[in-house]
């Protein structure tokens, strides 16, 4: 007899149907598996004739077939023990074939018939809904993520067992109840700005590229404080909409970083990966891609500490990204796309040792420092809006003890400044200043007469590039918004020059 | 032409000028050096490899062919007994037998005054640099130098500014740029000045050459001056072979305290000339004056907040936030207050964020 089941597979992030099909028939007892499969998939059959001895189903010694099609996409993971096991027992005719249409299931089995949890619920359940799956079966341990999509009745089981009794209609499992993403402002109140004191630039700096949506590069001697300016940015960030909660959840799902008790992501991700990162743990890859760091830190902040330390390779792979808001890698004749929407927060010292440009404490030759900044290449500081120099920290600042302000005090100018960006730029669209276009400056950053003279006595005197000029605009806007002004002005202008990016021809002592 | 075989000896591979100096001695001239390579040389004294060398030299190299060469090049060479040779620099004991220039060579009745200093230097080492480069180009002194980063660059840029003639000395080929950063300048000395070396085109700047060429820069001036060095510094190398070859030297003085001005105190203490006034020094040196043009003192009108940040600012370079913190103004204000500076020429940011007066 012949029964299909109806489950889902993970490329990247995203998630594709699969027919799990099963025939058993007459001739030699045997048990195949075909399907462009990879090991793990093979393995699956073990698992299956085991789990269903021990669920109680006896298998007569038959030709058993399985196939998962579509067969010409590379299959791996564990999530079809569950749906080969149950198209198997319907096609012993254990299992009412007609229960199976319009299901979706995916679950890993264990040897005595127990479901275990897979990576990837959430996506393969938004799938089900496209799809028109009115029904997803999942492991218990998956229930909840999968509960976050809407219109998909979600049924947990434990066991195989339990799944064959609700399939023939014998056991009732009520659907989880659909969760909404509670995102109230999850923030930790170990981190907040009112714990840094003085550090007015660099607060300064970081609350005007959080409101643009700039990346943004902090440079300073070490000790100055600057791991911990960035660690803080993520609580003056604007919480998360429905809509970004679950994307970055289906890219955490995929990756396996899901848990029962924390099923979705309710915080913007921060990432800080360490400087030994290579360009594949960055971007993300591996023979079956996983998502990389700058997908992980999706809608959130990716902190680099220590720029120059990072490999130019690693350094590199940020560049498409950082443009196209996404990471294609291409596998086994398969493209992966991953979503990478994130605001690059680096932090460097200016020198080798840290201390230039104080000659005092700095040793380090002309050529050292060179290098050291050579080792981050220009089209990689171009794509930096701010950088801004954190020094280090002087005892008039921390023996005052006066409580700096609160994250929460300048989130709230920060989302003030955002929903100017969104009125301008079209509701619903979470685009800022930091991603306009140059055709889109020419639009909406607009100079006057005095502003043009400004900037035109700067571009000769501080021998500004093109690009360097656009991005200049662009943080004047979000200053701007920030101060809710309609047009740019001299001052706003002004104070993006101060956060103009590094020319490396000028940090040096000729 | 005598000329080519002076340049065949200065272009053996891995000879000094004591090599040379000494085969000078033994066969008097460039000529008879080149006669004696195809017999054995024995009697010279120089090891195995170097006679190889010189055999192999003799073989190999076209004087004539590529004297030529060179000179299609822009490059041009000049043998000690050339009688137009710098005379001061013929009068040291180890006197380079040619050189290699691009441009000019500094002319008999010319004055020169070498200004070096550390390669990383603060800002008032390179505003002094500046200032008495400067003053030397007005007064028509041309100010010799190892175009290196820091005090080098900004006496021999400042020079040429102020349209004055700078010469470069190498410790590589002519054609070599070294440091290539300084690429800007080096095309300009080219004009108003001359790059020279001892060392044949194509020679690569490896660290011995340093200390050699040192002798060239001391050699070419009447004085020098150092402006910045820490305590172990090539510099002092200069001051060293500038004091055995009898030129005046000079230091710019500094606080005790300040590494960067180690050196310095430490050549005031050994008897070096102070620099502690322009005036007094140019006379000293026997700079020819020039007109009496006292320079007006800037007096611009500031707006406020503009003058409370610049009076707080100097030669060494502050940070933003220090200077926002001394002046007591919002960092908004401060930054656009240094904008505006910084636009109309005022101030200087020399590292990101850190800015320091330029007058």
């Amino acid at each position: 007899m012949f029964s299909t089941v109806t489950s889902a597979a993970i490329f990247g992030v995203e998630s594709r149907v699969v027919h799990v099909e099963a025939d058993v028939g007459e001739g030699l007892p045997s048990f195949h598996m075909v399907g462009f499969l990879t090991a793990q998939v093979k393995e699956a059959q073990e698992r299956v004739k085991t789990a269903l001895k021990n669920a109680g189903i006896l298998m007569s010694p038959k030709k058993i077939t399985v196939n998962l099609s579509p067969a010409d996409v590379r299959k791996s993971g564990t999530g079809f023990d569950l749906p080969i096991a149950v198209a198997v027992a319907a096609a012993y005719g254990r299992i009412a074939r007609e229960s199976l249409n319009g299901l979706m299931i995916a679950g890993e089995l264990s040897l005595n018939g127990e479901v275990l949890g897979i990576p990837g619920v959430l996506p393969m359940a938004a799938k089900a809904g496209e799809f028109g799956c009115g029904c997803f079966i999942v492991p218990k341990a998956n229930l909840e993520e999968a509960a976050l999509i809407e219109g998909v009745k979600i049924i947990g089981v434990e066991t195989l067992s339990e799944a064959i009794l609700y399939l023939n209609g014998e056991k009732e499992i009520l659907p989880a109840r659909h969760i909404r993403t509670a995102l109230e402002n999850v923030s930790n109140p170990e981190e907040d700005f009112s714990q840094i004191s003085g550090q007015e630039t660099a607060r300064r700096a970081i609350e005007v590229a959080v409101s643009g949506g700039h990346n943004i590069l902090l440079a300073g001697p070490p000790g100055a404080g600057k791991s911990m300016l960035a660690r803080r940015i993520s609580s003056i960030l604007p919480p998360l909409t429905q809509q970004e909660s679950l994307e970055i959840s289906q890219i955490y799902s995929a990756a396996g970083l899901l848990s029962p008790g924390h099923s979705f992501v309710q915080a913007r991700p921060f990432r800080a990966p360490h400087h030994t990162a290579t360009p594949k743990a960055m971007a993300g890859g591996g023979s079956t891609p996983k998502p990389g760091e700058i997908s992980l830190a999706h809608h959130g902040v990716l902190f680099l500490d220590e720029l120059p330390e990072f490999s130019r390779e690693t350094l590199e792979t940020l560049r498409q990204p950082l443009e196209e808001r996404q990471v294609c890698i291409a596998r086994n004749g398969c493209t992966y796309r991953f979503p990478a929407d994130f605001m690059l927060v680096a932090a460097m010292n200016p020198c080798p040792c840290g201390y230039f440009p104080d000659l005092r404490r700095c040793d380090c030759t002309a050529s050292m420092v060179q290098r050291y900044l050579n080792r981050i290449s220009s089209p990689l500081l171009e794509r930096i809006d701010i950088t801004v120099e954190a020094s280090a920290v002087e005892y008039r600042d921390i023996g005052t003890g006066v409580v700096a302000e609160s994250s929460q005090e300048i989130r709230k100018r920060v989302i003030c400044a955002r929903e100017i960006q969104q009125e301008r730029y079209g509701k619903g669209t979470a685009r800022c200043n930091g991603s306009l276009t140059q055709r889109e400056i020419g639009d909406f950053c607009h100079l006057g007469r005095e502003e043009s003279d400004l900037m035109r006595e700067a571009f000769e005197k501080m021998e500004l590039s093109a690009r360097t000029y656009y991005r200049i605009l662009k943080v004047a806007r979000t200053i701007a918004d920030l101060e809710g002004s309609q047009s740019i002005r001299t001052e706003h202008l002004q104070e993006a020059l101060c956060y103009r990016s590094i020319n490396k021809k000028f940090w040096r002592n000729r | 032409m005598e000329e080519y075989d002076w340049m065949w000896l200065c272009c053996i591979p891995g000879f000094a000028e004591r090599d040379r100096k000494r085969l000078l001695k033994l066969y008097g001239s460039p000529e008879n050096i080149r006669r004696a390579a195809k017999s054995s040389m024995e009697e010279s004294g120089l090891t195995q490899a170097k006679i190889r060398r010189i055999k192999e030299h003799q073989k190999n190299f076209d004087a004539a062919g590529e004297y030529h060469k060179f000179e299609k090049q822009g490059i041009k060479f000049i043998s000690s007994i050339h009688r137009e040779y710098p005379e001061a620099l013929r009068q040291i004991w180890d006197y380079p037998s040619g050189l290699f220039y691009i441009g000019r060579i500094p002319e008999k009745t010319e004055m020169c005054i070498a200004l070096v200093g550390a390669r990383m230097c603060s800002g008032y080492g390179r505003q002094t640099a500046d200032k008495l480069a400067s003053c030397l180009a007005e007064r028509g002194v041309s100010v010799v130098s190892g175009m290196a980063f820091g005090i080098d660059a900004a006496a021999q840029s400042a020079c040429v500014r102020a349209g004055g003639k700078s010469y470069g000395i190498l410790g590589c080929g002519v054609d070599v740029c070294y440091p290539r950063e300084n690429y800007e300048l080096y095309e300009k000395l080219k004009e108003h000045g001359g790059i020279i070396s001892e060392y044949p085109p194509g020679t690569q700047p490896l660290p011995y050459h340093f200390p050699m060429r040192n002798r060239i820069i001391s050699g070419l001036s009447k004085t020098v001056v150092v402006v910045e060095a820490r305590k172990k510094s090539g510099t002092l190398i200069t001051a060293d072979m500038a004091l055995e070859q009898g030129r005046d030297v000079y230091a710019v003085p500094g606080r005790m305290d300040d590494p960067l001005s180690e050196g310095c105190n430490r050549l005031i203490r050994q008897g070096a000339g102070i620099l502690n006034d322009f005036e007094d020094f140019l006379e000293e040196s026997g700079c020819p004056p020039k007109d009496v043009q006292i320079r007006q003192k800037s007096k611009l009108v500031l707006a406020t907040p503009e003058n409370l940040v610049y009076s707080c600012l100097d030669s060494q370079s502050k940070s933003l936030q220090q200077i926002a913190g001394e002046c007591k103004l919002p960092v908004q204000q401060t930054m656009q207050a240094l904008c505006s500076l910084q636009i109309r020429g005022m101030i200087e940011e020399n590292a990101k964020n850190y800015y320091a007066k330029t007058r």
